[in-house]
């Protein structure tokens, strides 16, 4: 019965189709619309992160923020650099911060790994370019969040950030997925844009994202990455901020960045 | 009207049949490219953009360019422009066709691209563009279409037609600004980032644009009874040499900021572009070529003897075609990814289903070019001489059908007067 219904729709979404009109296409954007609405909201009003650099020089801390964030969100390992996606990955302090680079820079300090991410920026300029609005500031608590099913894949988005935050599925990402660590996260179809969104499915039902949860549990990791809400005094990371001489990727772009970082 | 384009000669069906085989070379790597995603392309992480967007980019200059035959035509009642009009507004047809479609074949998710229309985001510019190039297509469509008609049916076009005229002259401006708006708004992207890049675009857009019409104006001379008229050609040459010197003159003037100025990220894309950074220097031969090619072809634009040679013209005009499309179609879109933001140098060499697809999109563009050029010359060649409308005088329907040996001097354009 059910094997008749689907073959008479299919007929009559061909018949559509050969009629030459924008039905079928209108179908499929319909449905991106509900995937939308089931993204849960979350009760802070604009989340940050502040990343102790000294604290993240070993590895281990670095490997357990950026392995619990492949776990969490099922980011493929593609070996392609040039077709890699990258959530939170590490960079050499130089091309993290390139207006602090100068000629007598210690070596040491311009090769030291600093994580990036998504700044989840206050001006994202990803959101201002995004023709479908695919990419859009939540009101409620400021994260940058990305509708995978609304993307068309036009990567104006990845063209206009400044952090290279963003990565494009250049082809089918389940075969570079490891099958049998799958998490409950979708996984992503070939031809849209992805990224950190600070772990908003975590933060809705009260945990911290994976990256600030694994680097804790490693031995001198605590820390490391803080995680709160930058419009409460009394978060750790607005403590933290006026405790600490802290510095933010490319501020004088203008896009506000609230990730932030103590050297 | 479209009746006209199912009768012809066994050349201009050879011709079709051509396109048509380009057209599904295009479809069969097209056919990869949907089922295997864009990773089959040269893009990558770091070149996000590539042939598809530049020839989007380039192909908006030559659609915009048909406002260079309507303003001396419509405007300045310059009836030289008379018969040529026509070719122009349905280049810009073909050209914003292919616009879109080399849009659409970037895209990574083809079959959601109504969710630009669905969610409509003006805080877009790429919205704005999708909005100023169906209108712009639409303009065309209709003057070209409507007037031609009239044409062959010996009247004067409806009074309507004239302010949709009009408002197609400052539509072409639009077309490429918003166009130069979409790289030009980036904080990202300092290659792009200047005020500079849609006076450029408009300039090179001039230039190359009116280059393409006189070579299609020559090949109509020779292969059909219709004569789009030696004045004509003439005024566009001339039109194109002060273009290409304005181009020239707006890029020495981003040479001069980005280098005398010193700022290493305002001066890497263009020593990428001229002689290679890291000892990556893909596009230097190119860049070389296409300067060579715009100071050649400025100097013999210069000279009057060679631009009135119509021989020599052409091969200018190819010239100058070759030296924008190497400008903006391969090195300005390229060049603005290289270094990425993290300074990384990725080069971007197009891959083979990638230049297929695009040859493909070109082909198709031609298909509908020369369908629509077969219908004017038809209307142009066809039958004996129509009733004449009120208002409408012998000699200007004669130097309008670009059939007339000679043009007397004081006959104005019908939506003229």
């Amino acid at each position: 019965m059910d094997e008749n219904r689907r073959s008479f729709l299919k007929r009559i979404g061909l018949a559509a189709a050969a009629a030459g009109c924008g039905f079928p296409l209108l179908g499929a954007a319909g449905k991106a619309v509900e995937g939308y609405l089931e993204v849960p909201s979350t009760p802070g009003k604009q989340w940050g992160m502040v990343i102790d650099v000294e604290k993240c020089l070993r590895e281990e801390v670095r490997r357990a923020c950026t392995e619990a964030c492949r776990r969490a969100h099922n980011v493929p390992q593609i070996p392609d650099p040039e077709h890699e996606i990258k959530w939170i990955w590490s960079e050499s302090y130089q091309k993290a911060f390139p207006e602090e680079d100068h000629r007598y820079l210690a070596q040491s300090l311009r090769d030291k790994p600093v994580l990036v991410l998504c700044n989840h920026c206050t001006h994202p300029a990803c959101v201002k370019v995004c023709p479908t609005e695919a990419t859009f500031k939540r009101a409620s608590d400021g994260i940058v969040m990305m509708d995978m099913h609304r993307c068309i894949g036009c990567r104006y988005c990845m063209a206009a950030c400044p952090y290279g935050a963003r990565s494009f599925n250049w082809q089918d990402p389940r075969p570079y997925l490891d099958g049998a660590h799958l998490s409950s996260y979708p996984t992503r179809t070939k031809g849209v844009v992805e990224k950190c969104t600070f772990c908003a499915e975590r933060l809705a039902v009260g945990l911290e994202p994976a990256c600030v949860e694994a680097a804790r549990k490693v031995p001198g990791g605590q820390d490391a990455l803080v995680f709160g809400d930058l419009t409460d005094a009394n978060s750790p990371v607005s403590r933290l901020l006026r405790q600490k001489v802290a510095i933010c990727r490319r501020p004088a772009l203008g896009t506000g960045p609230n990730v932030f970082y103590i050297v | 009207m479209l009746e006209k384009a199912l009768r012809g000669t066994a050349r201009y069906w050879l011709l079709l049949a051509f396109w048509t085989l380009i057209i599904l070379a295009g479809a069969a790597a097209y056919y990869r490219q949907w089922n295997q995603g864009l990773g089959i392309t040269g893009m990558s992480r770091d070149v996000t953009w590539g042939l598809y967007i530049a020839q989007f980019t380039f192909l908006v200059g030559v659609a915009a360019s048909a406002v260079m035959v309507v303003i001396p035509y419509y405007l300045h009642h310059d009836k030289n422009f008379g018969p040529m009009v026509i070719l122009g507004e349905f280049l810009a047809v073909s050209a914003v066709i292919m616009c879109m479609l080399f849009v659409f074949v970037d895209l990574g998710q083809p079959r959601r691209v109504l969710n630009v229309l669905l969610h409509p985001s003006p805080h877009s510019v790429m919205f704005w563009d999708v909005v100023v190039l169906s209108g712009y297509l639409l303009l065309n469509l209709v003057i070209g279409t409507v007037t031609l008609d009239s044409e062959r049916k010996g009247a004067a076009p409806p009074r309507w037609v004239k302010p949709l005229v009009y408002l197609s002259i400052p539509w072409a401006v639009s077309i490429h600004t918003v166009t130069a708006f979409l790289y030009a708004g980036l904080s990202a992207r300092p290659f792009w980032m200047t005020p500079l890049l849609a006076p450029r675009f408009l300039a090179s857009a001039f230039a190359s644009g009116p280059s393409l019409l006189i070579i299609l104006a020559l090949i109509v001379r020779k292969t059909t009874r219709f004569d789009p008229g030696r004045g004509a050609i003439q005024k566009l040459a001339t039109i194109v040499t002060y273009a290409m010197v304005i181009n020239l003159f707006f890029v020495l003037v981003e040479v001069f900021t980005a280098f005398y100025s010193g700022i290493p990220e305002h001066r890497e894309s263009l020593e990428y572009l001229f002689v290679g950074l890291d000892g990556k220097t893909l596009l230097v031969p190119w860049m070389w070529a296409c300067e060579l090619l715009t100071v050649g072809c400025v100097g013999l634009l210069l000279w009057p003897a060679s631009r009135r040679n119509d021989g020599l013209l052409a091969v200018v005009c190819v010239g100058v075609i070759a030296a924008v499309w190497i400008e903006k179609g391969l090195g300005l879109v390229v060049a603005g990814f290289v270094p990425s933001p993290l300074g990384q140098i990725t080069q971007y060499r197009p891959s083979g289903p990638e230049m297929l697809i695009a040859l493909g999109v070109y082909a198709l563009g031609f298909f509908i070019l020369t369908v629509l050029y077969k219908i004017v010359v038809s209307v142009r060649e066809g039958g004996g001489p129509a009733p004449i409308a009120a208002g409408d005088c012998p000699n200007i329907r004669e130097a309008k059908m670009g059939l007339s040996p000679s043009v007397r001097p004081n006959s104005e354009p019908v939506l003229g007067t």
